[in-house]
């Protein structure tokens, strides 16, 4: 056990905050399109965008180390997104390396890098979203193309996308529902296509209804074999997966809500003086670094080579949790002034924490549930029954 | 970086574990502790294991161990908090701790090779009352007498007070605190062992009246700094034992929902059942990785260590005390019987849960190390 840093990983440590410093200076502003541009083609020429994936199809090959030390890095200085194309690099990317063609490597992996634009993933139906194996929307092969008919939900981004990729069923099973899954690859101005924004209950639309109304993709827009699409889309690569950045941006949260507690009252005295402001405030910020810590432990298996199982969901279990009580508690201890947003005069830090209190369903609902990981930690890692 | 343990630890593990299975199952770990008049451990065991070199893990070579770290004995403690096992060996490797920051050499040579070999028992006797060992609890008074002191007082909570015949007992010299070791057969030396809902675990009172100490028992007068390092020591072996306890109220809830048919289906398949194990299980990780950095700091990087045992005991203690309760719940009936296992670490996580120091104390800590 040995939790510093090797000469070679402090080296490399090193070398990001050498770019940091000289990149991004400390009043960058984030919101600036021409500095965010200007910001991902700097990365770009590091090889920083995509750096898991191999060095052949453009990526930078980081080890598993070095990703979680660019990452940690870059959360701790809030700088913007390694990349702009988050789903592509999140999700199509790593399907494309595993499973495409060399046309479909050549043809859409440097955009992805590139950020030249967005992707989306059609993945949740309305009817099948937690359970998300027994999809129904509907593709028929008629010659050299799918004919495909259905909906699709909790389409992050999708009217801001120019591309989808898509989770069509092309057969039934009734033995297991996994099979019969195909991957389609398809534009988002093909005719057939409607887009319908979903208002969320902070107010903002971030993600969409989308419908297929006799959509029709060629089939050299297939990725992977037909059938082939549930594995295809579980695709993940050598992915730093230790939760490193997101326990960064907690951490953030943290310190901010610890000045919160400094400059509000409670009784005429800072509220960080109540003990059980102080109590509430020490359980999250413990509960933050075991969740790092367990990162660094999971981090520790990969690079040992052993495998990653289920592991994950422990940290997203975590997290979830922080998110959401992290948020209600900040509102909580501005006690009549909580309920108010940005513009009112009495809200605090400009209405951050209002927004904190609004928006964690975005990362706790948004890629299984709490109830789901906790299936997934009893069932896989336990070993009970399955439900 | 590396947070993961050595092939030599992961071998230390499996070797406890493979002997406390054999040696001292659950039933040996019952019939050991409700045995009338007894001491609570078995000499016979405590022979053994002297020999197996877990009571000298700690102990410089030097002096007849295996000049082992802080990473090393959380391996052996959590697997004797995983079987329960009734000992007093978290106890003596607690004042092996302190002996080590605060003994001399000529002090370590003195009695570091009895504490190795299984000959004494050692007892951090670091309580007065049922508050928190603080440096400022500390009131037992020593008198100067000569070059030494006499001490009068008594000294509360002590681990394993009926089975120790070494105590490290902290006084007051003056305006400083110091420490000195003190024998069970010294004159003035008088002990009683209260009874506790945890069979496995003793505690009780130490009665100095009038005990002289010399100079060569009085250990370096390091004052409150070697104190709270003591106390942080042994708040992360005890944390070990936590860990381990409730990873094993775990395992056995666990394995009752996959045996138990209710409603035509094991249990383990309803929800209500999996998810609160699903809890128990994060917070068994979590509460593994916060005591393996408080353990490695404490080592290694002793500046931090602080803030990391408080949250490791915090969050274990806590987490602990929870999940004792939902393993005796989750059995339904049988878990209120004494046949079953159950009860055995609800009982330890009441024992554990206000030594050294109970959540609200140790997550104070925390605040006020984190800026608050």
């Amino acid at each position: 056990m040995d939790l510093t840093l090797t000469p070679e990983e402090e080296a490399f440590r090193d070398e990001v905050r050498a770019f940091l410093d000289e990149n991004l200076p400390q009043d960058a502003n984030r919101a600036d399109p021409g500095f965010v541009a200007e910001w991902q083609r700097k990365l770009r020429a590091k090889r920083w965008v995509g750096f898991s994936w191999p060095a052949e199809v453009g990526g930078g090959g980081g080890s598993i180390m070095q990703q979680a030390i660019l990452k940690e890095e870059m959360a701790r200085r809030k700088a913007p997104p390694l990349g702009s194309c988050f789903m592509g690099l999140t999700w199509v990317g790593p399907a494309i390396i595993a499973y495409g063609s060399e046309e479909q490597k050549q043809r859409f992996i440097p955009d992805i890098l590139d950020g030249a634009y967005q992707w989306c993933t059609g993945y949740s139906e309305p009817d099948h979203g937690s359970d998300l194996g027994a999809l129904q929307c509907k593709a028929v092969r008629e010659g050299d193309e799918y004919v495909v008919n259905g909906q699709k939900i909790w389409t992050s981004i999708a009217m801001w996308s120019k591309w989808i990729i898509l989770l069509v069923r092309t057969s039934q099973h009734a033995d297991d529902k996994h099979q019969g899954i195909t991957c389609l690859l398809v534009p988002m101005d093909t005719p057939g296509i409607t887009v319908r924004p979903i208002k969320n209950m902070a107010g903002g639309a971030m993600f969409a209804e989308v419908f297929f109304d006799d959509v029709r993709v060629p089939v050299e827009l297939r990725l992977g074999a037909e059938g082939e699409g549930w594995k295809v889309t579980i695709t993940a690569l050598a992915h730093e997966r230790s939760g490193i950045a997101e326990v960064e941006s907690l951490t953030r949260n943290l310190e901010a809500l610890k000045r919160l507690a400094q400059k509000t009252t409670r009784g005429g005295r800072p509220a960080s003086e109540d003990p059980g402001v102080r109590a509430r405030i020490a359980r999250f910020e413990t509960r933050i670094q075991a969740m790092r810590m367990n990162g660094l432990r999971y981090l520790t298996k990969q690079l040992r080579g052993e495998p990653l199982g289920s592991e994950t969901s422990v940290s997203k279990l975590l997290r979830a949790q922080l998110e959401v009580e992290m948020g209600d508690f900040a509102v909580e201890i501005q006690g009549a002034a909580g309920p108010l947003v940005e513009g009112a005069e009495a809200a605090a830090d400009g209405g951050r924490w209002q927004k904190m209190a609004l928006s964690w369903p975005e990362v706790v609902i948004g890629g299984g549930t709490p109830n789901i990981q906790k299936n997934i930690i009893a069932e896989r890692i336990l070993g009970l029954p399955k439900d | 970086m590396d947070f993961g343990f050595t092939e030599e630890q992961e071998l230390l593990r499996s070797e406890v574990r493979k002997y406390l299975d054999a040696k001292c199952p659950l039933e040996q770990v019952r019939a050991i502790s409700e045995a009338e008049g007894g001491a609570g451990f078995s000499p016979e065991l405590w022979k053994e294991i002297a020999e197996l070199g877990w009571l000298g893990l700690c102990v410089p070579e030097v002096h007849g161990g295996a000049g082992l770290g802080q990473v090393d004995l959380v391996v052996l403690l959590e697997e004797t908090g995983r079987s329960l096992f009734p000992s007093p060996l978290l106890a003596t490797s607690l004042a092996v701790a302190a002996l080590r920051e605060a003994g001399s050499e000529e002090q370590q040579a003195r009695w570091l090779p009895s504490l190795a070999d299984g000959t004494a028992i050692g007892s951090p006797a670091l309580q007065e009352d049922a508050d928190p060992p603080t440096p400022e609890r500390v009131s037992l008074v020593g008198t100067p007498d000569g070059d030494g002191f006499v001490l009068r007082g008594e000294k509360r909570f002590v681990p394993d007070a009926g089975a120790a015949t070494l105590f490290v007992v902290p006084f007051r010299a003056g305006s400083e605190l110091a420490l000195a070791v003190v024998e069970r057969d010294a004159a003035g030396v008088s002990l009683e062992a209260w009874p506790g809902m945890d069979l496995t675990k003793r505690l009780g009172r130490l009665v100095l009246d009038g005990v002289r100490v010399g100079p060569d028992a009085v250990l370096a007068e390091r004052g409150d700094a070697v104190f709270e390092r003591i106390v942080d020591r042994a708040t992360a072996g005890l944390t070990a034992e936590i860990v381990g306890a409730a990873d094993g109220a775990v395992v056995l809830t666990a394995e009752y929902a996959k045996d138990r048919i209710q409603f035509g289906s094991p249990i383990g398949r309803y929800q209500g059942v999996k998810h609160p194990l699903a809890e128990m299980y994060v917070d068994v990780e979590s509460s593994k990785s916060l005591l393996y950095y408080a353990a490695w700091a404490l080592d290694e990087s002793p500046a931090e260590a602080p803030r990391y045992v408080s949250m490791a005991k915090a969050y274990a203690s806590e987490a602990f005390a929870r999940i004792g309760i939902d393993a005796v719940q989750l059995h339904g009936a049988v878990g209120y019987t004494w046949e079953f296992d159950a009860h055995l670490y609800l009982k330890r996580s009441k024992w554990a849960r206000p030594m050294y120091g109970d959540s609200d104390f140790h997550y104070e800590r925390v605040a006020a190390l984190g800026g608050l």
